[in-house]
């Protein structure tokens, strides 16, 4: 009959100390861009490791000149759950819109 | 290796390895010396990516196999440039030398022909090739073969960042957890008997005055930049005697027929294969 193979010792404790490495959320501007765009997540040990990683990710098809890296822990989301009430209220308002406003006679250049 | 892709993209003037191809046509071609001189420069680089390569899918996460797959990729580029320019002595493309050659015919060194052993002894083998590969390109940047010395300048930037990854890692393992230092530690120790023949030189050294760079002086740096990482990672220079190898790079380690057979044998089975 067969026996289930037993792991190493060594690989057991390896496999049991196992801590899974910190989420990194990864901002890239790219050489025309203005600003930091949110280019997608990572995992790395530590901050200076995330950078690296983040070249090797998200950098290599030329696309940015500039990365920010940012412990995804450290970033406070919106609840998605409460999308409804916290994102409802501009609704129907649209004199928030320049689109709103009819335009007044004899303005030109609008 | 050659052909034409749709998406490769080559932003600035970086030099590609079809440019280097596309002078060999115009007649820009290496003295017998000069190739076999690129050949051992070409065969480390070649090697060495096969030997990475498999770490894809196999590293401890994900971004590792892609930065470990990132380098070899620079390191087939460096290969695919060196190994065009070899070529050109003898009318043989990158793909004859890299496909077509017998174990006797590469001139790679012991140390990128080393097993991969655990991600540790990875991260070692990286450290000590990257560190001397970095030595030699910002010297071969001067060589008086402009071509020789225009693929330099390309792989150096690239060999930078090789040397600053595997030195993270030496400085992680090496000051980390009781485990991660044995385990560095232990790769040091076993890929330490590779490193003299580096820096040894030859008769074809000595022929290439002004052309090659002579490996022996670059030690004094090597070994310097290698105890201000040591010092960092809580590391010794391993106390092993070299091991048995051969100057001239013609005999190899054990473990290059294997590797050769892996790489080579979809390019003998199916010849001018192309996808």
């Amino acid at each position: 009959m067969a026996q289930p193979v037993k792991p190493a010792p060594e690989e057991t404790s390896a496999l049991s100390d196992k801590q899974p490495w910190p989420l990194w959320e990864v901002f890239v501007r790219s050489s025309r861009g203005l600003s930091h765009v949110h280019a997608g997540s990572l995992h790395a040990p530590d901050a200076e490791m995330a950078v690296r990683n983040a070249r090797d990710l998200y950098t290599r098809r030329n696309e940015g000149v500039s990365l920010w890296v940012v412990p995804a822990s450290a970033i406070v989301a919106s609840d998605p759950d409460a999308k409804g009430e916290f994102f409802e209220s501009p609704k129907g308002k649209d004199y928030r819109h320049a689109t709103y406003y009819t335009k007044s006679e004899g303005v030109k250049h609008l | 290796m050659s052909g034409e892709s749709a998406t490769r993209i080559t932003p600035g003037n970086a030099l590609r390895p079809e440019d280097i191809a596309q002078q060999v046509t115009e007649g820009n071609k290496a003295s017998e010396d000069v190739a076999d001189y690129a050949l051992r420069l070409g065969d480390d680089a070649l090697i060495l990516a096969q030997r990475l390569g498999w770490w894809i899918s196999r590293a401890p996460e994900l971004e590792e196999d892609v930065a470990l797959g990132n380098i070899a990729l620079d390191q087939i580029g460096h290969a695919r440039s060196f190994l065009t320019y070899a070529g050109s002595a003898w009318g043989k493309s990158e793909d004859d030398l890299a496909y077509w050659r017998g174990e006797s015919e590469f001139r790679s060194s012991y140390l990128v022909e080393q097993p991969n052993g655990d991600f540790g002894r990875t991260i070692a083998r990286q450290l000590v090739i990257a560190a001397y590969q970095h030595e030699l390109y910002s010297r071969l940047v001067d060589s008086q073969d402009e071509t020789l010395a225009a693929i330099a300048a390309k792989a150096v930037k690239e060999v930078d960042y090789h040397r600053d990854h595997a030195e993270q890692w030496t400085v992680r393992l090496g000051d980390g957890t009781e485990e991660s230092h044995r385990r560095i530690a232990a790769g040091f120790t076993s890929v330490w008997p590779y490193v003299q023949q580096l820096f040894e030189d030859d008769d074809l050294i000595d022929r290439l005055d002004g052309i090659a760079v002579r490996p022996s002086e670059l030690r004094a740096s090597f070994d310097a930049y290698i105890a201000a990482v040591f010092a960092e990672a809580t590391l010794e220079v391993p106390d092993v005697q070299p091991a048995m190898t051969d100057k001239t790079r013609v005999k190899h380690s054990e473990h290059l027929g294997y590797l050769l057979a892996e790489m080579q044998v979809l390019a003998r089975e199916h010849p001018g294969a192309t996808w």
